[in-house]
């Protein structure tokens, strides 16, 4: 504990060392701070640069990386906001934060002309993800969710539910990739069985809710996990994990999100065994769980929420909207791989080049489904993943009946 | 003040009882005490500040996210953690990595001190290349250990009669055997330093003596040096077991937990990080803290520990 301490005293010194020297006052030319994780491909980092240009000098955007993984992140950011600092003015916030932060008045509500910019044209499932007992928190940006992506060469009849993938899978001797590592992935994959079935985790008010959908979800989970399509180190599979799975041949099935496309395609340049895969990578609807309903799939994606403490609260509400903007929800797309949040531009010319899955993408997203929203989702969520993993030894009906159990003991801030 | 002749009757005053000193010696006692002072304050504001406070807090009911629920909840913090089954788990998990690897270590670090110790050749690059392993950052060296067992990238899996299907650390024993690996690979070094020490205060001329009267070599090692060594074999457990109870980082690479390795430490880091419950996560701190001072205790006056070598004998 001591050395991570440590390790942390010296990054945060570090960032506060490194960006301390901006100054918020020189020349009329205010500087803004937007924390946002460290996106690689520079998509974020041209986007403030275009709404430093459009300002005319009334502001400059200036990025403060985060790491990468989504519970670093939150865990950095959460305690600064919690120390009320007034260094972050813009936070790219995880969609899974918003009640968390609004319950804390942390993040600034969206409202009057600000709420109408930020809300028009916006898919129905990001927007929801933006919202928290009504009203407006955070702009949406990115958004994004997971499709199933097989192998057109070995896969005959696309699967339409879990029961036929796995039957298939196990016919032809090859695996599915999930994410079952015990982190957040397995939430996601849990909370898009649930709605699947029809259910919900809690309700409005953060009740456990679960029954039926939650114990059909659950059977899902157990039937993959114990069953030869499961892959070896199915447990430990985080995203990446998956993507390499699918890479190398050894899977004909991966549920993961548009980034494995891109990968696949780069990948494709350079390694011939990459190349016959990504040639014969063929993808479709999220897999249901009754036959005839269709499956609605987590969203995930990035929102941006005005700190709370900012000394310049409005002048970051619009650099905000400024960087949700769509041309810049095009840049993300091209460079980054990260979709829009907007409706229109799932027809657009230059999202169609950078998914070519763009129709089956957006459809997914306008009927996707938030992780439960409650200020207490962090407790939720590691409940979930505590409870609920190895899914191999998930009991349906009793594990169900003890996640209730822990969600109720850890939203009343309490361990199980 | 110290001018005092030495004709004053001393020999008196400390025959009369302890309490009562002569002036010189009360001289040097105020010395010793403002000496003493820098470093005493040093460690109150260092350490007795955050212990003052962790326990303050664990009396709290305080999560960051809701800071008007604020309230003094006295000791139902400690209730919640002590009536729930991940800390009994936790606590378990984290005795079995303790209790293994500070004993295969124990083994280890002797064998290996041993060498040390009886290397005549290249003892400078001996000694340099089995601290390795222990200037490695622990990160690191977890992160490693977890690509070796990785089925996709991992050079365990697959090699000679291992199945190239078997996932290492998706299950939980095999998942304790790669932890417990990492942690005797990284800090056996560390006990063998101790150990070595040890070995330097056993004196040649008694071995040289009970090998004359025809001691076999294990005879020596187990009547003599042994028993020579025990205060120093007995400083690197308590050092390694009290490190091994704080287990961390290498857990958090190589499972975060999962297939119930968690150990202590994670939970509080859970509940103070991630749930920003800053009176869940003290209560887990403090209690973490009051097992270590038990094990302490066990280690001193059970096995007879002296951290200050001999003078208490």
């Amino acid at each position: 504990m001591g050395k991570v301490a440590i390790t942390i005293g010296v990054a945060v010194v570090s960032i506060l060392l490194g960006s301390g020297c901006g100054g918020d006052d020189s020349g009329g030319s205010r500087t803004l701070k937007w924390y946002v994780f460290a996106e690689p491909s520079g998509a974020f980092q041209e986007a403030a640069d275009n709404c430093t240009k459009q300002a005319n000098g009334r502001y400059r955007v200036e990025i403060v990386d985060l790491p990468t993984n989504a519970d670093q992140q939150r865990e950095l950011v959460v305690r600064r906001l919690a120390a009320e600092d007034s260094d972050i003015d813009i936070i790219g916030m995880d969609v899974i934060w918003t009640a968390e932060f609004a319950e804390a008045e942390w993040i600034n509500e969206v409202t009057g002309a600000n709420r109408q910019r930020a809300e028009r044209g916006v898919l129905p499932g990001p927007l929801e993800t933006a919202k928290y007992k009504g009203r407006l928190w955070t702009v949406p940006f990115t958004s994004n969710t997971q499709l199933l992506w097989y192998r057109k060469d070995l896969v005959k009849q696309v699967p339409k539910t879990w029961d036929e993938m796995i039957d298939q899978a196990e016919r032809l001797n090859t695996t599915i990739q999930v994410q079952a590592a015990r982190y957040e992935g397995l939430v996601v994959w849990f909370n898009s069985l649930v709605a699947s079935a029809g259910g919900e985790i809690v309700d409005d008010a953060g009740k456990p809710v679960l029954g039926a959908p939650a114990v059909q979800a659950a059977e899902v989970m157990k039937r993959l996990a114990s069953s030869s399509a499961a892959p070896p180190a199915m447990t430990n599979n985080k995203e990446d994990q998956a993507r390499l799975g699918f890479e190398s041949g050894a899977s004909a099935f991966q549920v993961n999100y548009s980034f494995v496309y891109a990968s696949a395609k780069t990948g494709a340049e350079t390694n011939p065994a990459t190349k016959k895969i990504f040639e014969n990578m063929g993808w479709a609807r999220w897999p249901s769980v009754d036959p005839g309903k269709p499956s609605r799939v987590t969203l995930g994606g990035i929102n941006l929420g005005v700190g709370a403490f900012s000394k310049n609260p409005d002048l970051a509400q619009e650099a905000a909207l400024c960087i949700a903007q769509p041309d810049n929800q095009v840049i993300a797309a091209e460079k980054g791989g990260l979709a829009p949040s907007n409706e229109a531009l799932y027809q657009d010319k230059r999202i169609k080049k950078a998914f070519p899955f763009a129709d089956l993408l957006g459809e997914s997203i306008a009927t996707g489904v938030p992780r439960p929203v409650t200020p207490a989702y962090s407790d939720i969520s590691l409940a979930i993943q505590q409870t609920l993993h190895p899914p191999q030894d998930i009991e349906p009906k009793k594990t169900i009946e003890d996640l209730k159990d822990n969600i109720d003991t850890v939203s009343n801030g309490g361990i199980f | 003040m110290a001018a005092q002749p030495a004709a004053t009757p001393a020999p008196v005053a400390q025959k009369g009882g302890r309490k009562r000193l002569t002036e010189r010696a009360r001289a040097e006692r105020k010395l010793a005490y403002m000496l003493c002072a820098p470093a005493v304050l040093a460690m109150l504001v260092v350490t007795g500040y955050p212990i003052a406070y962790a326990i303050y807090l664990s009396t709290q009911r305080y999560d960051l996210r809701f800071p008007d629920d604020r309230e003094f909840v006295g000791l139902s913090n400690y209730g919640e953690v002590l009536t729930s089954s991940t800390w009994w788990l936790d606590l378990t998990n984290t005795v079995i990595i303790m209790g293994f690897s500070v004993a295969i270590e124990l083994v280890l670090g002797m064998a290996i001190a041993l060498i040390m110790h009886r290397a005549i050749w290249g003892r400078g690059p001996v000694r340099a290349s089995i601290l390795i392993p222990y200037g490695i950052v622990t990160v690191v060296a977890a992160f490693a250990w977890r690509y070796a067992f990785d089925p996709t990238t991992g050079f365990v899996i697959g090699l000679g009669p291992i199945s190239e299907t078997w996932a290492p650390l998706a299950e939980r024993a095999s998942s304790f055997f790669v932890i417990i690996m990492t942690e005797v690979w990284k800090t056996t070094p560390f006990m063998a330093l101790l150990l070595l020490a040890g070995l330097a205060l056993v004196p040649d001329e008694l071995n040289e003596a009970a090998k004359v009267d025809g001691a076999s070599t294990v005879q020596r090692f187990f009547r003599i040096t042994l028993p020579l060594m025990k205060p120093a074999i007995v400083v690197a457990l308590l050092f390694r077991a009290l490190d091994a109870f704080r287990i961390f980082d290498s857990v958090f690479i190589l499972t975060a937990g999962a297939n119930d390795t968690e150990t202590v430490s994670i939970l509080g880091y859970n509940q103070l990080i991630n749930r920003v419950n800053l009176g869940l996560g003290s209560a887990v701190s403090v209690l973490i803290f009051a097992c270590v001072i038990i094990i302490a205790f066990v280690f001193i006056k059970g096995l007879g520990a002296s951290t200050s070598q001999e003078d208490d004998r």
